[in-house]
Parts: structure tokens; C-alpha cells; sequence
């Protein structure tokens, strides 16, 4: 958001997020869904931090004596076909599922957000131009754009984030431009154009202020979407390398084993719905707490 | 009225034309030399040379472009790079195993969630409405590989009632097939439906709280009455909209699921000729998927014209 840091806009900058960080607050505590999938979120965030606090062993160590061990008292979980602790693996499988779902989710947000208030704002020819560029974008399938991506420039966390960026970005910029659509014709907005003031300075002051709901819950949608994504990517192969500790690789690996040690594919999957429950109860709760109406805006 | 479909295909022409171009851009300007792309590192120059000729890569990207949209309007989309055979047979061949399971996934999703979403709108707030929003919550929640896994555990493994995966080729006959389409489909179709069922279920709710439903209920119509002449028909037209939104995701999904099974689809083919680096393929198999998701979303947005007194007389919303 630097960019956005215009010197005209600093004034308005200390009061601004102070109380809209208060009134999240406060809708949060209000829907009993949005503060029980934000805690989960948490519990998630929490054990993804603390993994090599809460198991002793190594997620990637290799141990062929221990191999498809059903659950004991070492092993809670069990371990894999090379021997490896699966819960162990499934604490620190978040890091990968996390790390680059909320940093693809963020950098989609942010590019979405402000292609999608320009084109509100400005509209005309750039936004007709831009309505039509994304259509064409969404009529390809995102599984198939984020292949050639990733066999492109190869499978680096960052080439993903910017893969799901290129796939996401139109959905979102969709929805951005819908809800910035209803604040453009406000007298105040008119005001501002007449004070001469910048489109940039419009968009920080008068735009983005009234649309942080939808975007807020924007992003836990997406977020719940990328984590899918990215787990499905890693499943077809395509996404986290072995032997990093990732719930959709774990669940590729140890899905042939599933009769003799169904555990450790069930671990990874019971992570990953509770993540995505979490993110969608967050999403849920939130917009029906703010009354945005997804269905209305365009998703 | 004639003018308004007149240019929203025009409109999809135009989609199209454009998603064509952002493909053959897409696949062709890949970092790097395509040649080199292609055969990997360690090839010999001789076979870059050779293959530099066969793509035609020392013609401009437009004259290129030409070539493959115009071939491809005649159902000619060059020949693979694998397996030399002509791609529009190919993909062709493919598809039609994929339709299948398109076909019945579309079915049970759009049964199943209008069925569901209108009993939990008629029982909104009561047992069975959690219920069903708490079991479409979590089939929004897990991955199709995960659904997929799941029944294979439940209906290959624990009851042997289906296969867990195919042991045909794409030339296999519907019948080879239709015992291995189920389980695939019913996996696309419970992550389809989670999505649907919350649609269908907000309209229903939207339209029991109508008045022309309480007149109906005044007049004394049996509650079977005003659903299948009030609530059925405004549930199905948002459900509508979205399934022709969700074409696109299916053959995402499809992709998923026909590996988890080893069904020979398009989406088998879709991940064959990326890893092998197949591009006529790749075009090939982008361009009919932008084909597929534009026809659809128009015939969604006429069928919901039809359906919709109302938005005949509407102008351009957008």
C-alpha cells in the first residue's frame, strides 16, 4: 500500500484505520460464525508457528526401520511409507499451506482491489476494454492457466503466488468493481473530483474506506479458494516438492497406502477441511455481519 | 428484445476471439525458446532446428496466430508433438469420456442441491436447514482429490461396488466406461452441489417470504403447490447462472478427479501434455474450454431471459 501514500493523503491516515479496525472487532465478536472460524484460523496460525515446539521430530528425516506404523504412543498418528512421524508432518505441513496461500491471497487482493476501484472510477472505454480482457481471462480454466504457468518458470513458492494471482485476479476485480461501482456516483466522491483531487487520492480516500467489507470478506473467500487450489496443485505434483511436509503432497503420497495406514492420508485432509471450514465460516459470518450480499456482488 | 441477444453474441464472439488470442500468446511466448522449451536443455541443436521448422517459429507470432485460428476454425489444430497424431481427433476422443462424466455430474449436482437447497429454505432455522448448510459448508471445504479419496475408501475399498480405477485407454467403448463414470462424477457433483445448494436455498427463502406466496397459501394451495409453482422455478434460475459459472471449474476438477481414477479424459490429457510439454495440445484443449465456458454462460444468460419476464425488457446492466 505505499504507493497509495500520497502527501496529501497522510493526514487522514492515523484516524481512519483505528476505527475500522475497532468496528471489525466489533462485528467479529457480534457473529458467533466469524469468531469461531477466525479461531480456528488462529489455531492454525498458532500450530504452524509452534510445529517444531509441539513434536520432537523431524518431518522430512527418513526412517526405514518405522515405516507404516499404525498409531502409538511415539508415533500419535502414525508414520508413512518411509517412516516418517505423519503428525509431525501434518503440524508442519500448515507452513507451506499458509505461507503461500495468504501471500497469493494478499498480492490477488491487492492488484484485484485496485484495477477493480480504477475501473469503477475511471470507467469509459478502460473499463470496457478491461470488462472484456477479463471475461476472456475467466473462459480459460484456471487449473489449466496455472499448469503452463508453473511448468513455464518452474514450481518456486513465489512462481505459484504469482500464478494464483493471474487466475484470481479477474474474479476479484469483478467484485471489487461492483461494490466501488455503488460508492463512485456518492456526493462526496463528486466533491472530491471537483477539488481536482487525484484518482489515486480519491481511491485511498474516499473508495477504499467503503469498500474494506467486501474486500475484507473477499479475502477470507479467496483465501478459503486459494488454500484448495494450491492443495490440489500440490497433489497432481505440480505444486509443493517432496519431501516438503504439505497436505495435498501427503495425501498424493500416502493415498495408495490408504488400507494399510489410512491415517496418514486422513490427518492431512482433516488439516486442510479444518482450515477451509474456518476461512469460510470467517467469510460467512463476516459478510452476513456487514450485510454484503455475495450473491449480488457479481462472484 | 432481438437486439439484446444480438449483442450478447456478439459480445461472446468477441470473448472469444480475444481468449484465443491470450492463449496462442500465453503458450507461445513462454520464457525462453519454444523449441528449447520443448525438447528440454540437452537437446541437440539439429533437433531445436528441426522442430524450430516444424512450429514455424521463423514466421511473425501474428502470421502464426492466423495459421492456428484459421486451421482451427476448420477443426484442424496441428498435430501433436508426442504422439504426431492430428489433435483435433485426439482431444476429440477424449472429451467425449470427459463429457460423460460432465454430463452425469451436472445431474446429480443440480438434482441433489435443488432438492436439498428448497428443503432447507422451507425449513429455515429448524434441524434439518442446519443440517444441510452444515454438510454443504464442509463440501465447499474439502478438495475434490479429497472427495474423490474418500468414496474410492467407501465404495472400492470397504464395499467393492465400483472400480477405483480405470484400466481402458480413450478409445474405450461408454459401455467399458459407464461402471467407472459414477464414482468421479458423484465426487464433482458434492463439491458442485455445496455450492448450489446455498443459491437455491437464499432464493427459495426470498420467495416464501413473498407476497404473492402468501396469497397463494391464503387461497389454501397445498405447501406441495407453491413449492413446484413458486419456489422450484426461482430456485432453478440462479442455480442456473451458476452451473454455467462452474464449466469453468469442472474442467479444473475434472483434471483432479480423472487422475485420482486414471479415467482417460481431457483432463488426464490436460496434465499429460503439460508435463510433456505438448503445446498444439495445450492450445487446442484451452481454446474448446473457452468455447465450452462462453457458450454456456450465453445460453445461461438467454435460458435465464426466457425463464425471467422481467429482464426482457432490460436494457444493458453492464
Amino acid at each position: 500500500m505505499t504507493t497509495l501514500d500520497t502527501p496529501a493523503a497522510t493526514p487522514a491516515v492515523p484516524a481512519a484505520p483505528r476505527s475500522a479496525a475497532a468496528r471489525a472487532w466489533r462485528t467479529v465478536r457480534s457473529s458467533r460464525a466469524a469468531s469461531i472460524g477466525l479461531a480456528i484460523v488462529a489455531v492454525h496460525v498458532l500450530i504452524a508457528l509452534l510445529a517444531p515446539v509441539l513434536t520432537s521430530y523431524d518431518p522430512i528425516a527418513n526412517n526405514a526401520d518405522q515405516a507404516l506404523l499404525g498409531p502409538s504412543a511415539q508415533h500419535w498418528a502414525g508414520t508413512d511409507q518411509y517412516g516418517r512421524d505423519v503428525l509431525a508432518r501434518v503440524l508442519y505441513g500448515g507452513r507451506y499451506a499458509l505461507g503461500v496461500s495468504v501471500a497469493a491471497t494478499l498480492v490477488t487482493l491487492l492488484i484485484g482491489t485496485v484495477v477493480g476501484c480504477a475501473a469503477a472510477l475511471r470507467g469509459g472505454w478502460f473499463d470496457d476494454v478491461l470488462g472484456r480482457v477479463l471475461d476472456a481471462v475467466l473462459s480459460i480454466p484456471s487449473v489449466l492457466a496455472l499448469l503452463v504457468v508453473v511448468t513455464a518458470l518452474g514450481t518456486g513458492p513465489s512462481v505459484i503466488v504469482l500464478a494464483i494471482a493471474i487466475v484470481y485476479v479477474p474474479q476479484v476485480v469483478r467484485v471489487v468493481r461492483g461494490a466501488a461501482l455503488a460508492v463512485v456516483p456518492a456526493d462526496y466522491v463528486t466533491a472530491a473530483r471537483a477539488r481536482g483531487e487525484s484518482t489515486w487520492a480519491i481511491l485511498r480516500r474516499e473508495i477504499l474506506p467503503n469498500i474494506t467489507d467486501v474486500v475484507c470478506v473477499e479475502f477470507a473467500m479467496r483465501a478459503s479458494w486459494v488454500v484448495l487450489l494450491i492443495s490440489s496443485l500440490s497433489f497432481l505434483g505440480f505444486g509443493a516438492d517432496p519431501p516438503t511436509p504439505d497436505w495435498g503432497l501427503m495425501v498424493a503420497e500416502n493415498r495408495t497406502a490408504i488400507t494399510v495406514v489410512p491415517m496418514a492420508s486422513l490427518a492431512p485432509i482433516i488439516a486442510l477441511a479444518t482450515l477451509v471450514v474456518g476461512l469460510n465460516l470467517a467469510a460467512d459470518g463476516l459478510s452476513k455481519a456487514w450485510g454484503v450480499d455475495r450473491i449480488r456482488e457479481g462472484s | 428484445m432481438l437486439s439484446f441477444i444480438v449483442r450478447r453474441v456478439l459480445a461472446a464472439v468477441g470473448t472469444l476471439v480475444l481468449s484465443s488470442v491470450l492463449v496462442f500468446l500465453a503458450v507461445q511466448a513462454l520464457p525462453g525458446d519454444v523449441a528449447t522449451q520443448v525438447l528440454g536443455k540437452d537437446a541437440t541443436p539439429d533437433a531445436v532446428a528441426a522442430l524450430r521448422e516444424k512450429l514455424k517459429l521463423d514466421q511473425p507470432a501474428w502470421e502464426r496466430y492466423a495459421d492456428w485460428i484459421g486451421g482451427a476454425l476448420h477443426g484442424d489444430f496441428g498435430a501433436s508433438l508426442v504422439s504426431g497424431k492430428a489433435v483435433g481427433g485426439e482431444v476429440g476422443m477424449y472429451l467425449g469420456n470427459s463429457a460423460l462424466i460432465a454430463l452425469v455430474t451436472v445431474l446429480f449436482a443440480v438434482t441433489g442441491s435443488i432438492v436439498l437447497g428448497i428443503l432447507a429454505g422451507l425449513y429455515r432455522d429448524r434441524w434439518p436447514d442446519h443440517l444441510i448448510s452444515t454438510v454443504s459448508l464442509v463440501g465447499m471445504s474439502v478438495p475434490e482429490f479429497v472427495v474423490a479419496t474418500v468414496l474410492v475408501l467407501c465404495f472400492s475399498v470397504a464395499l467393492p461396488w465400483f472400480p477405483a480405477v480405470v484400466l481402458y485407454g480413450p478409445e474405450a467403448t461408454v459401455g467399458q466406461l459407464m461402471p467407472a463414470v459414477w464414482l468421479p462424477a458423484l465426487a464433482l457433483a458434492v463439491v458442485m452441489a455445496a455450492y448450489i445448494v446455498r443459491m437455491a436455498r437464499t432464493s427459495v427463502i426470498d420467495v416464501m417470504a413473498s407476497e404473492y406466496v402468501t396469497t397463494a397459501r391464503l387461497k389454501g394451495l397445498s405447501t406441495w403447490r407453491v413449492v413446484t409453482r413458486h419456489a422450484l422455478p426461482s430456485a432453478l434460475l440462479p442455480t442456473l447462472h451458476v452451473i454455467a459459472l462452474n464449466v469453468a471449474w469442472l474442467a479444473g476438477g475434472v483434471a483432479v478427479v480423472e487422475n485420482v481414477f486414471n479415467y482417460p479424459g481431457i483432463g488426464k490429457l490436460m496434465l499429460a501434455s503439460v508435463q510433456n510439454r505438448d503445446l498444439p495440445v495445450i492450445q487446442a484443449i484451452a481454446l474448446i474450454s473457452a468455447v465450452v465456458y462462453v457458450v454456456c454462460n450465453l445460453a445461461a444468460d438467454l435460458g435465464a431471459m426466457a425463464l425471467n419476464p422481467k429482464l426482457r425488457t432490460r436494457g444493458r446492466t453492464r
